[in-house]
């Protein structure tokens, strides 16, 4: 496997920063400041990562309610995305969508919503914009396994098919839609990523545990995208680590089966990423050290920021319902 | 310039040559739906477009009504003007998740920083037999969520500059075609006025002193057949046509009554938190002392409406039942006046020419 630790050494920052932005917002969310829900990545970041690495600018992306690290993933601004939490006139929703509804124009990031499957058919329309305005750019839509259940993820596989739009779906399957398990959901004998084929959108799965494999096949396949121009659909195992919404651990809850959870930490992507980049001589353990501090402090001055930042007035959240 | 249509200008005609000249004079303008591009073109809304335009701006869609007006919002936040259509309003109730969650919130919810110019034509489908789920009036609903506009044209006269406004607009519209205005000639008009018609204004299209109607889409041109029947025989009747009832013209209903100190509202949905009982609202709360009467108000029955031929007669009101209350509220007796030709036969068609079957 040719794969250049460059890209290894960008993906795993990228990932990193992700996951040291999560693990702070879930332990400030303690504080009761951060007063909207929040559905953190913890977990799942390589996805976001790789996917985030390979993306252009002139791509587009929407997500759903777990958006935080598609959002930077993209490219999407800290400060703002911390202060939308916050709830602060500073956010890059000006505080009117909080966590769930994350935007970066300037990056392509056209919107995270918090319906379950309602941001498919929008990415699908960029997508559509794309190919009329003859746009190299291809539409990103990231979505759950909870997302698949829902028709419009099938009526926008379906067009995006039929119109042969340059979309890619990143799916990632955490198993779990809020407390219920997959099994509960979709057929034991389903495959996604077939069923996805099945309706005309060629789809493939990519494994998450083999970091070189993981991070090949995603190239590959976003390459082809942008090559063909057609609809692909990836889908990924992944595992959330937290609670569904909130900052907390709910292993105790009981929905998970026993170890579970600790399969999947052990399995977790950045020690194998680190020990990848130590062995290749690409970072030293200091340089890991540093890198992560780095990213903590660019975090914790994103808060500090934030919590200086006015909340919007009245006066200003009641103006703007209508575009002019 | 756009070729002129050579058939009948009636309200449809008027639709579909409107569609014509902003999908010739704007290039970001693209039709989507079902049946576009089909021989009967939406009741004739949509004819020799797609010959003309090519698949890039006429485009059919799949039977996805949600995920479409979603593809509608995504082209609309990237630049496009997509006009989207549904032969019945009913079928659009499945895009609600698109409608209210992506398309009436997109510009507030982020911050301002992308509008959703998209129209949504939607057909009101009444009469033979269409029954619980093929004709239902639900205009009052959107006019409920924040960030949506609802246009509701009654006179072929004012169809097209009200689409091509609609379409203008940088905000999502919902357009309420009723279908037995579409085979409405654009020579049916109101004596005299040349006002072209635009969003958020209402209009008064007949003047009068002693009762103020206030209507919109079908039930201005029901209630314009009675105010001229009752009219001719000495009743001074104020009609005011919306247009819009959303953005909704207060004003103009507020200074008409200020004269007539009498309102009736003819509402074709049922009256339940309608638009109508809205009017009645406000009016009641900025002008309660004009009044010299409480407000009343036509509406449909609050039941679904049953398919039968033998009750749908019954069902709703037709041009005799406005000229009945009208008189009523007047205290003038009935009996007194001949309202022979505001009864319609057959009942349940929107033209003479009308055979059905859809």
């Amino acid at each position: 496997m040719n794969i250049g630790m460059r890209y290894f050494l960008e993906v795993y920052r990228l990932a990193t920063r992700i996951r040291i932005v999560e693990e702070k917002i879930a332990e400030e969310y303690q504080k009761g400041e951060m007063r909207c829900p929040v559905h953190l990545s913890v977990g799942q970041e390589l996805i976001s990562a790789v996917v985030g690495i390979n993306q252009k600018k002139i791509d587009t992306a929407v997500s759903s309610h777990r958006a935080h690290a598609h959002y930077l993933a993209k490219g999407g601004n800290l400060n703002k995305m911390i202060a939308e939490i916050y709830g602060k006139v500073t956010g890059c929703s000006k505080g009117r969508g909080g966590s769930m509804h994350l935007i970066d124009l300037g990056v392509g990031f056209l919107g995270s919503s918090a319906i379950v499957g309602n941001s498919i058919p929008i990415g699908v329309g960029a997508g559509f914009s794309h190919k009329l305005s003859d746009s190299d750019a291809l539409s990103f839509i990231f979505v759950g396994d909870g997302a698949i259940e829902e028709g419009s993820f099938y009526e926008s596989i379906n067009f995006s098919a039929v119109q042969g739009l340059p979309v890619v779906f990143i799916c990632e399957n955490n198993f779990y839609s809020v407390y219920t398990g997959l099994n509960h959901r979709q057929p034991a004998e389903r495959k996604i990523y077939k069923m996805v084929g099945a309706m005309g959108v060629s789809g493939i799965k990519i494994d998450t545990a083999d970091m070189y494999m993981c991070l090949s096949q995603t190239k590959e396949v976003i390459s082809e995208a942008r090559k063909i121009k057609k609809p692909l659909f990836i889908e990924y195992e992944t595992y959330r680590w937290l609670e569904h919404c909130g900052p907390n651990d709910d292993n105790s809850l009981g929905y998970r089966p026993d170890g579970e959870l600790k399969f999947w930490q052990e399995r977790d992507w950045m020690p194998k990423i680190e020990s990848i980049l130590l062995s290749e001589d690409v970072l030293t353990l200091d340089q890991i050290k540093s890198t992560k501090e780095s990213i903590l402090s660019e975090v914790n001055l994103a808060i500090k920021l934030a919590k200086e930042d006015a909340f919007p007035t009245l006066e200003e959240s009641s103006v703007g319902v209508y575009a002019q | 310039m756009p070729s002129e249509v050579d058939f009948l200008n009636t309200f449809a005609t008027e639709i579909c040559s409107g569609l014509d000249e902003i999908l010739f004079t704007d290039p970001r303008a693209i039709i989507m739906g079902l049946g576009v591009t089909d021989p009967k073109g939406v009741f004739g809304t949509t004819l020799g477009l797609y010959e003309k335009y090519g698949s890039k701006r006429v485009i059919e869609t799949p039977t996805s009504e949600n995920s479409v007006t979603g593809i509608g919002v995504g082209l609309a936040i990237t630049g496009y003007r997509p006009i989207m259509v549904h032969q019945r309003l009913d079928f659009f109730l499945l895009a609600m998740d698109q409608l209210v969650n992506s398309a009436a919130k997109w510009h507030y919810m982020f911050g301002g920083q992308q509008s959703v110019p998209i129209t949504i034509r939607l057909i009101t489908g009444r009469g033979w037999g269409q029954g619980p789920t093929h004709s239902q009036n639900l205009h009052s609903w959107f006019a409920h969520i924040p960030g949506l506009k609802v246009v509701m044209p009654a006179f072929a006269r004012d169809a097209k500059n009200l689409l091509k406004e609609s379409v203008n607009d940088p905000n999502p519209v919902i357009f309420i075609e009723d279908r037995w205005c579409h085979m409405q000639n654009i020579e049916y008009s109101v004596d005299g006025k040349n006002k072209q018609a635009t969003i958020g204004q209402g209009e008064v299209i007949v003047n009068g002193n002693d009762l103020t109607i206030v209507a919109a889409g079908f039930s201005t041109i029901q209630s314009f057949r009675a105010v001229k029947c009752i009219q001719n025989q000495g009743v001074s009747i104020e009609l005011i046509d919306l247009k819009t009832i959303k953005p909704l013209d207060i004003s103009i209903i507020i200074k008409s009554i200020q004269k007539t100190g009498k309102l009736l509202v003819v509402d074709s949905g049922p009256a339940i938190s309608s638009f109508g009982s809205e009017i009645i609202s406000q009016v009641s709360k900025l002008a309660f002392d004009c009044l010299k009467i409480a407000p009343k108000m036509i509406a449909a029955p609050d039941i679904p409406e049953p398919a039968s031929y033998g009750v749908t007669g019954a069902f709703k009101f037709d041009s005799r039942d406005i000229a009945v209350k009208v008189l009523e509220i007047l205290e003038r007796d009935q009996f007194h006046f001949d309202l022979s030709g505001l009864v319609d036969v057959p009942h349940d068609v929107p033209h003479a020419t009308f055979h059905g079957p859809f």
